[in-house]
């Protein structure tokens, strides 16, 4: 079994449980084995970077750092902004007076080239496509899914190196070997209006409302996800988005774990289902009768 | 010997950074040095006189001028001593302009180091002798390869000035990008109305043979005499007796055929002649549909074919043409505008080029001339053009301006509104660049007349919405982001450098600069003319250009090589390799090295096998001195004693028993 140092993240802990979760599950079901960082912290996410490049950048490092003390160089974690997070902090500690700075506001400093990677890319690239396949007990058979990845997972591309930074294709293709049928969605790496649910949540309904109704318009039966602020804009904030631009939309929006988890047979609880605001429910009806009618 | 020396300030270009003044009073004091002087401009007329003058008064025999370049006044300088009565080769020349005073900005140093190269050439001058030039006929023929607008009008120049030409051309017509258009800026005239009466002054011309269908496969030779090998690709045709009636391309079955002239918009048949007005109008088989040729089974064109000039069997055909000059005219090709996935890397079928829109616009085109998308054939309403696809962007490595873009874009909005009156056009562009005459008030028409909306910023992205695409980008005037729906995007690809030209310009010892473009011998004031004798450049091959510039740059290669070939004789460089027969072993290195086959073997009267040089063949480039095992072959000018004597002036030898002499 494949050993990865693992990263959750704030978000893995408590808005986006069940992507924590569902990722858990699948990783096992995989044989990739995550390790969790003990006593990781935040990765300073949107706040940190706007006030202090070196603050940041130190956030991130030590948990770099804790990777390094496991004595692994690859760390992974399934959200993009803590990836981005990661990524950045990695590439600004290779000039050695950066590095100086940084390390000054660490206990232990991080000294060796540790790699972030998302957990989506690691499936994509340890695990034999082969394996996923042949795992699959329960097809997606019948199910049209737009796969929407977000403005920050590929990009910028120099920092991100994976996948096309305009036109992503991974769940794409994730979704496709599992049996689903996927859109060509037009809006993958639009912006959903990310933090702004906070303090302009008009912003968010508007740009959220968009990528809803482009998914509406191919006539998906849901959203697949891979940001937990993505997945939380379209899905918890649907009400709202309704209530602002007098619309009924009724589109699941998952994460691509749970999904995946589904396929491979993976028990529904420990897929955190249940956490979802819009219910899942029509989906797997869906699923079931296709089945039975196969 | 008695050697003067002129410094020459160049205004305060060399005389800013160097006390010339210093430099006359050392020269004055090298070997055989008898008279040292500077003066203000040496190339100037009184400049000249004053050489002449000084030759005469001092009874020099050796001249050495320090200025610019040799590449820019040698030619001036040895005409002047020429005209004194000395041989041109009595004639050194130091450049301390390019190789010092622009180069640094310490006076002293500077001063030093133009004195030192001036001793350099003082002593290589110590060296020279006499030679004189051999001269040699040249075949009165040009070649012109590529039969776009700039080939056709160098080609039609050389033949009403009394030169054969021949004209090589890949494509199965001639034509180029411009047969391709519909009308042309800023007149709008039509292009094939303007063109099509040249293309036929080609077919007619009895001076003139054109090779469509063929590629240059080989050239050797020199200035007036080159051989040049021509590779006539099977049309499985005959086209000597082919009368172009196109009853094959009517029945022919296979139609999905891929359609190069339309910019692959549409299909054709496996057998075709590209468009009503080509140039030979000839049908040819494209063997990769030709259901005969793939699968041996068909052979309806043989069938209906009234004079029988079919022939499935037809090769290659390798012709040897001997000319005595050669004009490139190979054009240029489009930006591969894939290369930016924001544009949607060819998902999206209503984003096209716009040389694909040309043809949509165009009567021979695909769809009669009517504005039809290619997704659902509807006739758009909002047209979105996206200018600097593929130019001024440093990101693709093309950051060079193509020039004509911001023009043709303007000329296809005219052209939306008056195929459409309801419709309206939208243009992203960077900067309007409208220099030529009449341009300017063109794009002006574009925008107050025909009421095209100009939004001076870049697109970031297009997206479907129903059967429309979204084009999102920056209105940088505004300040704001824009999103127009568009039935229709037309991106107007940049300008590059054509596949074949690197691989060509090494057939023709052209040099292609980064991007491929072919490098002029001199940017301002050696534009058609190329670093290899009798190669002249026109159009597009060196560079964006317009159609009139083209056609201007056309007649002005022609007019070079019509001022060559006027010449009854012309005279070859004495400064080529010489063997010395008594030092030659006949081990033949120098003839296997020589990349101009300049040297052959003979056998003197004992029998023995020698090296000899064909004198004009040989470009004078050294590589058979530093080959050959025994020293037997020297360059003339360019002697080991020469050279050795100009490195022994900087880098004097430390020990005085040895001597390089």
């Amino acid at each position: 079994m494949a050993k990865i140092a693992y990263y959750p993240g704030c978000s893995g802990q408590s808005t986006s449980v069940e992507y924590d979760l569902s990722t858990r599950a699948v990783c096992r079901e995989l044989g990739l084995e995550l390790v969790d960082l003990e006593d990781w912290s935040c990765c300073g996410s949107t706040p940190a970077h706007t006030v202090n490049h070196v603050l940041s950048a130190a956030l991130s490092a030590r948990n770099l750092a804790l990777t390094e003390q496991l004595g692994m160089d690859l760390v992974t974690t399934p959200c993009p902004s803590c990836l981005s997070n990661l990524r950045t902090a990695a590439h600004k500690m290779e000039d050695a007076d950066f590095r100086a700075k940084a390390n000054a506001l660490l206990d232990t400093p991080c000294t060796k080239q540790v790699t972030a990677q998302s957990v989506l890319q690691v499936i994509m690239e340890q695990v034999d496509p082969e394996l996923i396949r042949a795992k699959v007990v329960k097809p997606l058979t019948g199910l049209k899914l737009a796969c929407y990845y977000g403005c920050i997972m590929n990009r910028p591309p120099a920092l991100m190196q994976f996948d096309n930074h305009e036109h992503p294709m991974v769940m794409d293709n994730l979704m496709t070997m599992l049996g689903a049928e996927v859109v060509p969605y037009p809006l993958k790496v639009e912006c959903c209006g990310a933090s702004f649910g906070v303090p302009r949540v008009d912003i968010v309904t508007k740009l959220a409302g968009k990528l809803l109704d482009a998914g509406r318009e191919l006539d998906v039966d849901a959203f697949v996800t891979a940001c937990p602020l993505c997945q939380m804009n379209l899905d918890m904030r649907q009400g709202q988005i309704n209530s602002a631009l007098q619309e009924k939309f009724r589109i699941p929006v998952f994460y691509y774990t749970q999904l995946l988890g589904y396929a491979l047979g993976i028990d529904r609880k420990e897929l955190g289902l249940k956490k979802l605001c819009v219910n899942p429910k029509p989906v797997f009806n869906k699923l079931k009768e296709t089945a039975q009618a196969s | 010997m008695r050697i003067g020396v002129f410094i020459c300030h160049c205004g305060s270009n060399i005389a800013g950074t160097v006390d010339c003044e210093s430099v006359v009073e050392i020269a004055a004091g090298f070997p055989e040095v008898v008279y040292a002087t500077d003066s203000m401009y040496t190339c100037s007329e009184p400049g000249q006189e004053g050489i002449i003058t000084a030759i005469h008064e001092h009874n020099l025999d050796g001249v050495v001028v320090a200025s610019c370049s040799p590449r820019m006044h040698e030619p001036t300088f040895r005409r002047a001593v020429e005209r004194a009565g000395l041989n041109r080769y009595m004639f050194e020349m130091a450049n301390i302009r390019e190789h010092v005073s622009w180069i640094g900005k310490d006076k002293a140093h500077n001063t030093n180091k133009a004195a030192d190269l001036v001793l350099m050439a003082v002593e290589k001058l110590r060296r020279n002798r006499p030679l004189v030039a051999k001269s040699f006929t040249t075949v009165k023929k040009v070649l012109v390869i590529g039969g776009g607008v700039a080939g056709i009008q160098a080609a039609l120049d050389c033949a009403d000035g009394g030169l054969d030409v021949v004209m090589v051309e890949r494509e199965q017509s001639i034509g180029g990008k411009m047969a391709k258009l519909d009308k042309t800026f800023p007149t709008i005239d039509c292009s094939s109305c303007v063109l099509g009466p040249k293309m036929v002054d080609i077919a007619q011309h009895e001076k003139i043979s054109l090779y469509a269908c063929s590629e240059v496969e080989s050239v050797s030779g020199y200035v007036g005499n080159f051989s040049v090998t021509i590779r006539r690709k099977a049309t499985y045709v005959d086209w000597t007796t082919c009368t172009g009636c196109g009853l094959c391309t009517e029945k022919c079955p296979s139609k999905r055929s891929p359609d190069p002239f339309n910019e692959f918009l549409g299909t054709t048949t496996a057998i075709n002649i590209p468009f009503p007005q080509a140039i030979p109008k000839k049908a040819a088989i494209n063997p990769d549909t030709c259901m005969k040729l793939q699968k041996g089974k068909c052979g309806i064109c043989a069938k209906v074919c009234p004079v029988g000039c079919i022939d499935y069997e037809q090769q290659d055909e390798l012709v040897t043409v001997e000319v005595g000059a050669i004009v490139v005219a190979t054009g240029y090709d489009l930006f591969d505008w894939h290369k930016y996935p924001q544009y949607g890397e060819g998902r999206y079928p209503d984003v096209i080029t716009s040389l694909q829109y040309e043809r949509l616009l165009s009567a021979s085109g695909p769809t009669g001339g009517h504005i039809k998308r290619p997704s659902d054939g509807k006739e758009p309403k909002n047209v979105v053009f996206i200018q600097c696809v593929g130019s001024r962007d440093r990101s693709v490595d093309r950051p060079y301006c193509s020039g004509f873009c911001c023009m043709y874009t303007a000329k296809q909005a005219i052209l939306t509104k008056d195929h459409i009156p309801d419709s309206q056009s939208f243009v992203f562009y960077m900067d309007i660049r409208a220099p030529g005459k009449g341009y300017d008030e063109f794009t002006r028409r574009a925008m107050e007349e025909y009421g095209a909306q100009y939004v001076r910023g870049r697109v970031a992205m297009i997206y479907p919405h129903g059967d429309q695409l979204i084009v999102r980008g920056a209105d940088t005037l505004a300040g704001t982001q824009v999103e127009v729906p568009a039935d229709l995007v037309v991106l107007a690809t940049g300008v590059e450098a054509s596949q074949g030209a690197v691989k060509l310009g090494e057939t023709l010892r052209v040099v292609p600069d980064q991007f491929g473009f072919f490098v002029e011998s001199h940017p301002k004031l050696k534009p058609v003319e190329t670093n290899t004798a009798g190669v002249y450049l026109a159009g597009a091959c060196q560079g964006p250009k317009d159609i009139p510039t083209s056609v201007g740059q056309g007649s002005a290669a022609a007019a070079k090589a019509l001022g060559l070939l006027s010449k009854e004789q012309l005279e070859s460089d004495p400064a080529v390799s010489k063997v010395n027969v008594n030092r030659c072993v006949g081990c033949q290195k120098c003839i296997d090295t020589c990349p101009f086959g300049a040297i052959k073997a003979v056998t003197d009267r004992m029998g023995r096998l020698k090296a000899e040089v064909i004198e004009t063949v040989c470009q004078g480039c050294g590589i058979c001195t530093v080959t050959c095992p025994q020293g037997a072959i020297q360059l003339e000018h360019f002697t080991d004693n020469q050279i050795l004597a100009e490195v022994n002036a900087l880098c004097p030898p430390k020990m005085n028993n040895v001597s390089f002499e």
